[in-house]
């Protein structure tokens, strides 16, 4: 039996609409929805095309590649001063460390890069002991051998440090520092004894409510007046001591966001099988807290990394004021040296921060995955 | 607590300077160098290349007291301090001598623990201006934009002069050297102020040093000079003396080219600066070693002027390039004045 | 040690006679080491106070704020208010604080309104526009500020013309390396009838925007409010003005020799500097927005689609309303940071509240007292922002019913 009124064929599938389906208009939906949205990616495509063709006439084009001094890149019409960077580029590097002991930084950079490669490659197994040396045999040899005046290295004094060195230096004292002292202070925040809690929060509050710029300054004018008369702390530790503390309050911070995502059972749980407060901190609160706030850290490494230039402004020799002060080198001294400087040193800061937050997006994503069952 | 903490850093580190020490000659021999304090970059008085060599009117000071000293004017380290910290690094013993041109004024001469050596260059606030502005003095500057750095006494000096001169002016003011230079190139302001041997340096990192002229005018009185600290006589003389014999050697026309042919002369002046051993009329030996009242050996000098040379060498190798003439610098004996008393 | 086993009979332990021995009791331990710190921090204080002291003498110098009336002997190159070298250093510092409050209301105004807008760029259909988004904020946020402040100095400074070619807008107003210079306006006796007429302005905008509110939920006829009242509210000092006999004069910039002489300007450094912040904070800025936007459910942009809404209007009556809640906390922290980062002016040579602070500290020693005061001032303008923010943010709260 057959209903003549119902279809035994398939009716031929119709093409989508035009306006939905096809190139075109998957063109059209992506740049151009709506008449103002296409007028949109007119105009920002035009600035963009002319943006990047002038940077690439400056920087490639017009660039002056190879010179003895600085007369072609005076020349007007002169673009970028490359060879004021060759000549530079180790001074930027090392400072005025002097060059036959430059081998010293050198094991530094090679040992850090390898165990901090170590801590944040997943894959690499022994993360315990890599992190105990990160944290504690590392800072100590990288002192003995930047320093020297023992085990016959010759001394050399931190006036003498410089570059890329100490924006190192600074950012990664200001983490190793920071990470211990804002854990307390975290600690001392959620500490249900009151005098604690007011002077943890006091501290913290205080720090993050002033400039880095304000706190770096007190570090500089006030610490040696708090000083025994007749010591003069080092320029560089002043420095490190105010970048520590800033960095400090705004990591406490970081971790307290932490310890409250650990849910209550947890500390509940630890106290009824006895532990003790610390016990309970170290064994089972913190690892948890801290493998939550691991984005949190490497953001705030990276707002560090880019503050290290304020230390500049207190006369401290890193990337920043040496690359600066570079242009006042009579040789290079020209009309492009400035804007070949602040470029090269925008590109090296933008390569450093970018690959840290994008390192912090994929640890992220890692931690979603093994958070969401 | 904070505090403890910064204590126990200090301490575990180790960081903090060695205290004063009284005979810097013995450390300064004991250690084989001369730790010197100079600026952080000034063309003609202090200013490192790319390879980290030191150069300029300051640091050949530097030299010359380590060649008076340990008889090698290579053995020097230099430390690059910043104004605000180069008496404290002085005072506290971070350096031997402090040669960074610092002005010698009566405060910090007698409150800071610190004595003066003597004036190795006599400087002033001067004004620059691009040629073009078509101004031949400073009283033409009313209404003018200055360019200076923050926080100096040139920024005072200033204010003071246009005032005393019932003048307007608008300052721009930076922190840092560079900065100012920026501008002031750029065009933001018409007049650029510092001292004027400054002036004369800066002007060369220029694109078109020949587009600007430094005005006649000097407003302030700078005199510039090593520093030491105060208590160590011996070493105070020590550098004091090698000052002395760099201008005893040009007004004596001793060069390091001539120094070795100069130890035959017989201008007894001349012995003297060279401790050339010679016998008095009556036959006994001449008392010519001037160095052992220094605690230094006999050819101090000698080896100061063959290694480093006489004052109008060093003071032609760094600042001719400047295009800065002699001066109130020159001789006493040429209308100047740099002055050295005898050696005897 | 005997095991416990579930069949054994669980008694409970006697408690010790007098409860738990002192040494172990946690609120005796809780006192004991927060005595200890109150101790050590008392100690701590009293060996930094000792030592500051005689530090202090020995460097001929004694705490106090009686510096603060003396004759500074600075100029500064902006001030809001009368100030020059013979100014106190109080005068300096109050100078300082004005320009930082200056920079801070105008950058968070403009970095607001470009972060919003590059927020929602950012989360344009369109692949060009999302993308131009993103290219700015990788682009920005990854290089220091201060860096960006430099360049921004370099490239605001370079193209404008010198001072003898200014560019000029009808003659008033004048564009040159020194600056914009802007006729400046004197209010004369009886000025007060302007800022009368602007309040009354204000209030009856208030007051019919109440009334068309009232009228669309009644009728759904929507006034177009903004369209009549914001002429009313831009004209309304004019012609209160203008009855009472116009008392307002303008105080033209004129070249004479160097320099413009009258008017007012605004001085490249602070062009750079607020520029500088503008760009860098509004890429923060957009990231909060986008989260906040990303926090709404889809379905309530579904949702509005559904009724028709635009997609302007969707964002604009249905998604930012309720993404607020989830902007305004991370924005105001931006606020915060984009007040002290205006400290960066120092770079620049903008004479703000760190730049006076500096000053002041080298010309008079007076480190301790300096560093004190700024402290102070920056945690009241923090303290300020984040109040501020927080009464913005009760307002902003969904009503639940």
């Amino acid at each position: 039996m057959s209903l003549s009124y119902v279809r035994t064929i398939d009716a031929p599938k119709l093409p989508a609409p035009t306006t939905t389906a096809g190139t075109w208009a998957k063109l059209r939906e992506r740049f151009a929805p709506t008449p103002l949205s296409g007028l949109g990616t007119l105009v920002i495509a035009v600035f963009l095309a002319w943006a990047i063709w002038s940077i690439f006439q400056w920087a490639i084009i017009d660039a002056v590649w190879t010179a003895p001094d600085r007369e072609p890149c005076n020349a007007p019409g002169a673009g970028a001063c490359w060879p004021f960077v060759q000549a530079k580029a180790l001074q930027w590097v090392y400072g005025f460390y002097p060059i036959e002991l430059r081998w010293r930084p050198n094991i530094v950079f090679l040992l850090g890069g390898l165990s901090l490669a170590g801590l944040l490659i997943p894959k690499i197994p022994f993360k315990g002991w890599n992190a105990l040396f990160f944290f504690l045999a590392f800072p100590i040899i990288a002192y003995v051998l930047l320093t020297g005046g023992r085990f016959g290295l010759e001394e050399v004094g931190t006036e003498q440090w410089g570059g890329l060195l100490v924006t190192l230096i600074v950012a990664i004292t200001g983490i190793v520092a920071s990470l211990p002292l804002g854990i307390l202070l975290a600690l001392g925040r959620r500490s249900k004894m009151p005098v604690v809690r007011t002077l943890c929060t006091g501290f913290i509050e205080i720090v993050r409510g002033v400039p880095l710029i304000t706190v770096l300054f007190m570090a500089s004018v006030m610490f040696p007046l708090f000083m025994p008369p007749g010591i003069n702390p080092d320029k560089l530790l002043k420095a490190l001591v105010g970048v520590g503390l800033f960095s400090a309050a705004y990591m406490a911070e970081v971790v307290r966001g932490g310890l409250q995502a650990i849910p209550k059972g947890q500390y509940e749980a630890s106290m009824a099988v006895g532990l003790s407060y610390w016990r309970m901190m170290l064994l089972v609160v913190m690892p948890q807290a801290l493998k939550v706030v691991i984005p949190g850290i490497v953001n705030s490494f990276i707002s560090l990394f880019k503050d290290t230039s304020l230390v500049s402004i207190i006369g401290i020799f890193d990337l920043f004021n040496i690359v600066q002060s570079g242009f006042n080198d009579a040789k290079w001294a020209s009309a492009q040296t400035g804007n070949t400087g602040y470029f090269a040193l925008a590109l090296i800061y933008w390569v450093f921060c970018f690959s840290m937050s994008r390192y912090s997006q994929f640890i992220e994503r890692r931690l979603n995955t093994s958070y969401t069952r | 607590m904070k505090f403890l903490k910064l204590l126990a850093l200090t301490s575990v580190f180790g960081f903090s300077a060695a205290a004063a020490n009284a005979a810097t000659l013995d450390d300064v021999k004991a250690k084989g160098f001369v730790q010197c304090g100079v600026s952080q970059g000034l063309i003609g008085f202090s200013n490192p290349d790319d390879k980290n060599n030191w150069t300029g009117l300051d640091v050949d000071f530097c030299k010359a007291v380590a060649a008076a000293v340990l008889g090698d004017a290579t053995k020097v380290k230099y430390s690059p301090l910043s104004a605000k910290e180069r008496f404290t690094a002085l005072q506290s013993g971070a350096i031997d001598v402090l040669s960074r041109n610092s002005t010698w004024t009566m405060s910090r001469d007698t409150s800071l623990g610190l004595s003066f050596v003597g004036v190795t260059y006599y400087d002033g606030q001067g004004f620059m201006v691009p040629t073009k502005l078509g101004i031949k003095s400073a009283k033409e500057l009313n209404g003018a934009s200055v360019c200076t750095q923050t926080g100096t006494t040139t920024e005072l000096n200033l204010a003071d002069y246009f005032k005393a001169n019932k003048m307007e002016y608008k300052i721009v003011a930076f922190e840092k050297n560079e900065e100012v230079l920026k501008a002031y190139q750029e065009g933001r302001c018409d007049v650029f102020t510092t001292d004027q041997s400054g002036l004369y340096a800066e002007v060369l990192k220029f694109a078109n040093p020949a587009d600007h002229m430094v005005l006649p005018e000097i407003i302030s009185k700078e005199p510039l000079g090593p520093v030491v600290r105060q208590g160590d006589a011996q070493w105070f003389n020590i550098v004091k003396w090698t000052y002395y014999a760099t201008l005893n050697a040009e007004e004596l026309g001793v060069t390091s080219a001539n120094v070795d042919d100069m130890k035959k002369s017989a201008n007894p002046e001349i012995q003297r600066l060279l401790s050339v051993a010679v016998k008095n009329p009556d036959g006994t030996d001449a008392d010519n070693d001037f160095g052992k009242g220094l605690g230094l050996g006999p050819d101090w000098a000698y080896n100061i002027v063959k290694q480093v040379g006489n004052y109008s060498e060093i003071f032609d190798r760094n600042l001719a390039q400047l295009k800065i003439a002699r001066g109130k610098n020159a001789l006493w004996s040429a209308g100047g004045l740099q002055y050295a008393p005898p050696i005897r | 040690m005997t095991v416990n086993t579930p069949h054994s009979k669980s008694v409970p332990p006697p408690a010790p006679a007098g409860g738990v021995s002192w040494f172990y009791d946690p609120k005796i331990r809780g006192y004991a080491s927060q005595i200890i710190v109150v101790a050590l921090l008392l100690w701590g204080l009293y060996v930094i106070i000792g030592n500051t002291q005689a530090n202090l003498t020995k460097l001929n110098q004694n705490f106090g704020f009686g510096f603060l009336t003396q004759a500074a002997g600075f100029d500064l190159s902006t001030s809001l208010i009368e100030y020059s070298s013979t100014s106190t250093y109080g005068r300096a510092i109050f100078a300082g604080l004005l320009n930082t409050i200056l920079v801070a209301v105008l950058g968070i105004i403009f970095a607001t309104i470009i972060g919003f807008l590059v927020g929602v760029m950012r989360l344009s259909k369109n692949r060009v526009v999302a993308g131009a988004a993103t290219l700015y904020i990788e682009l920005i946020r990854n290089v220091p500020l201060l860096l960006q402040i430099f360049m921004w100095y370099a490239l605001v400074l370079k193209p404008l013309p010198g001072v003898k070619d200014a560019h000029s807008l009808f003659g008033i107003v004048f564009l040159s390396k020194k600056g914009i210079v802007m006729p400046h306006p004197n209010f004369g006796p009886g000025a007060w009838a302007g800022l009368l007429f602007l309040v009354a302005a204000l209030v009856g905008t208030w007051l019919f925007r109440r009334r068309a509110r009232k009228l669309q939920d009644e009728t759904g006829k929507i006034t177009p409010v903004w369209l009549i009242s914001i002429p009313i509210i831009i004209l309304s000092p004019f012609i209160g003005l203008a009855l009472a006999g116009w008392p307002l004069a303008f105080d033209y910039p004129e070249l004479k020799g160097f320099n413009f002489s009258g008017g007012m300007t605004m001085v490249p450094e602070m062009a750079a500097l607020l520029i500088a912040l503008i760009v860098y904070s509004a890429t923060f800025i957009a990231e909060t927005v986008r989260s906040g936007i990303q926090a709404v459910s889809h379905g309530q942009s579904e949702a509005s689609s559904a009724l028709g809404l635009s997609r302007g209007r969707a964002l604009r009556l249905v998604i930012i309303p309720q993404a607020m809640r989830v902007i305004i906390p991370p924005l105001a922290s931006q606020y915060l940071n984009l007040t002290k980062n205006s400290s960066l002016a120092i770079a620049v040579g903008f004479p703000d509240l760190m730049y006076a602070g500096g000053t002041v500290n080298n010309q008079s020693g007076k480190a301790i007292e300096v560093v004190f005061i700024l402290m102070v001032v920056y945690l009241s303008l923090s303290l300020f922002t984040a109040a501020f923010m927080n009464w913005f943010n009760s307002r902003m709260k969904m009503v639940e019913r």
